[in-house]
């Protein structure tokens, strides 16, 4: 498999203009993604998360390394539009990212930006809508529908530009459980099926765990990088960064913990119920 | 209350109405208000209404949704109303106090309440029968030519059109603001004047705060989908004029005839 994004000691400051300070926010990341890959990106608030994925589509540039994106340079002006129809984003808010007032219409959005012919753009937009199955609402005014409905358009809207990477900022912080549900589903089938290479930022750690790889970013560089079932199963590390591990992964952890010979990589509730009826057994058993 | 208020709603649908050019529907609505203007019997205004009725069966949109859309703008309606009521001079009919109605008086406050009427109705129209986009395509196409001579024709359509979008948006947030004030103890209706228009501010602050966010987020994600401006860009609604579009032409230059008519004949 080809990389398809490359950082590469990428740096990122401000200087705040009231006082003059400069804040670091990135701080030396490094970091080749897999065309094809999922990735979820992990960390608490102000870990940079949110401002290494805005340099995925150029809409901030590094302030000293390097980012490729489909092996274009992201300081590159001229290719600016090369990379943002590559790399389609979505944000936290679905309200806040929709321009029109029509499903159909917000969605043909950015092929109408990129100048297509109208038959192309018909053919991208009833696509795109197929593929979060949201075809039925094309006619649909986007303030009627639920909040994981929106975030779907959203989807849909960035899917149009027929883009190789999606790039999702906490696209469910604002939904309920099951909205919640329906956009992570979404995301692993364009994944699975498209093979569109997915960065999925999140701090709901069970939305991490159906990822392929998890990078966990603390204060501005990548401090853990590996597969959900290597990353999760520390939980004490996972602490110290100020972030949980999936509920399953905490139990079997305790449980560990107390004496029990449970295994603690546990990542989802199945395996977690499996485990411990497994432990049951054998306890009953021993006991006869 | 917030969600009365259906001026600038979309209401979808695929009548002949809806499917009429946007372009044609602008100039028919320009018409039109001019038309309101000229009026100048009663006779005239049952040709418009005739107009109103007749557009709003062929919509398929429900009458009481249309005249929902009057009920915000009542307040100003009868206060317009009741200044041309009292204070048009002329040949007394009832007098009590200061307060004196004029013949001339009940014509004119007749006459602006009309009026008003039928420009909130007519136009309440055209956007519950136009989405947004395709309002704005129209203007856009109708004013590209003036983009010659320095009009930004593109800048102001996709104004209009996130304006619009963002209506019912900021509308639910109004009232959730609303609510929210009012639970701490804020009250909105009881007070003089000065206290009510003062008891606004605590909502319309954090709705201007909340409303720049949304602005800035807005225009991180258009920039996301490779937004740039008019230039080079294409739609996918294509705009083509049809056999309506000239009988809804006619229709309108019979009616602007009959009302010129009305008001030579019947004086």
């Amino acid at each position: 498999m080809d990389t398809i994004i490359k950082a590469e000691n990428l740096k990122f400051e401000y200087r705040n203009d009231e006082t003059d300070e400069v804040t670091e926010v990135l701080k030396g990341v490094s970091i080749d993604i897999k065309r094809g890959e999922f990735v979820a990106v992990l960390g608490h608030n102000g870990s940079g998360k949110s401002t290494f994925a805005k340099h995925l589509n150029a809409i901030l540039t590094p302030t000293a390394g390097r980012v490729s994106v489909c092996g274009i340079d992201t300081a590159d002006e001229n290719k600016l539009f090369e990379i943002r129809r590559r790399v389609g984003m979505v944000f936290q808010n679905p309200d806040n990212q929709m321009v029109a007032n029509i499903v159909e219409d917000d969605v043909a959005f950015a092929p109408e930006n990129l100048g297509m012919p109208r038959e192309e753009i018909r053919r991208r937009v009833d696509n795109a809508l197929a593929a979060v199955n949201m075809s039925a609402f094309s006619k649909h005014a986007p303030h009627m529908l639920s909040g994981g409905q929106k975030q779907r358009i959203a989807i849909a809207g960035v899917l149009a530009m027929e883009p190789e990477i999606i790039v999702l900022d906490e696209p469910t912080a604002m939904l309920d459980p099951a909205g919640r549900r329906e956009v992570i589903s979404t995301v692993r089938r364009l994944n699975r099926e498209l093979k569109m290479t997915a960065v999925l930022i999140t701090h709901y750690m069970d939305e991490a765990v159906s990822a392929d790889r998890v990078i966990v970013m603390d204060s501005g560089r990548i401090v853990m990088d590996g597969v959900p079932s290597q990353i999760f199963p520390q939980v004490e590390r996972m602490h110290s960064l100020g972030l949980d591990t999936p509920q399953a992964t905490e139990l079997a952890y305790l449980l560990k913990k107390s004496g029990f010979n449970i295994d603690g990589t546990v990542l989802t509730v199945d395996d977690c119920i499996s485990e411990i009826s497994e432990l049951w057994r054998n306890k009953v058993g021993a006991d006869d | 209350m917030m969600k009365d208020i259906t001026l600038g709603q979309y209401f979808p649908g695929d009548t002949v109405i809806h499917r009429l050019d946007p372009r044609t529907k602008i100039l028919v609505m320009i018409a039109y208000i001019a038309i309101t203007f000229c009026v100048q019997n009663f006779w005239g205004y049952i040709v418009l209404a005739a107009f109103i009725v007749i557009s709003i069966t062929l919509s398929e949109i429900p009458p009481v949704f249309v005249i929902k859309g009057l009920k915000p703008i009542m307040v100003f309606i009868i206060i317009t109303g009741l200044f041309n009521l009292f204070l048009t001079g002329g040949e007394v009919v009832w007098q009590a106090g200061v307060f004196k109605i004029t013949k001339e008086g009940i014509r004119f406050a007749a006459f602006m309440v009309l009026r008003l009427t039928f420009l909130i109705l007519g136009t309440s129209l055209l956007t519950l029968t136009t989405s947004p986009i395709s309002l704005t395509d129209g203007m856009y196409r109708l004013l590209k030519p003036f983009s010659r001579i320095g009009l930004p024709a593109h800048e102001l359509s996709m104004m209009m059109s996130i304006a619009l979008r963002f209506i019912p948006t900021l509308m639910e947030e109004t009232d959730k603001i609303m609510k929210a004030q009012a639970a701490r103890g804020a009250d909105f209706e009881n007070g003089s004047l000065v206290q009510r228009a003062k008891a606004m501010i605590p909502i319309l602050v954090p709705l201007f705060i909340s409303a720049f966010r949304r602005a800035d987020e807005l225009a991180t994600a258009m920039e996301c989908r490779c937004y740039n401006g008019g230039n080079g860009r294409t739609s996918l609604h294509e705009l083509k004029l049809e056999h309506r579009d000239a009988l809804a032409g006619v229709c309108m230059v019979l009616i602007l005839a009959a009302v010129i008519f009305l008001n030579i004949a019947v004086k």
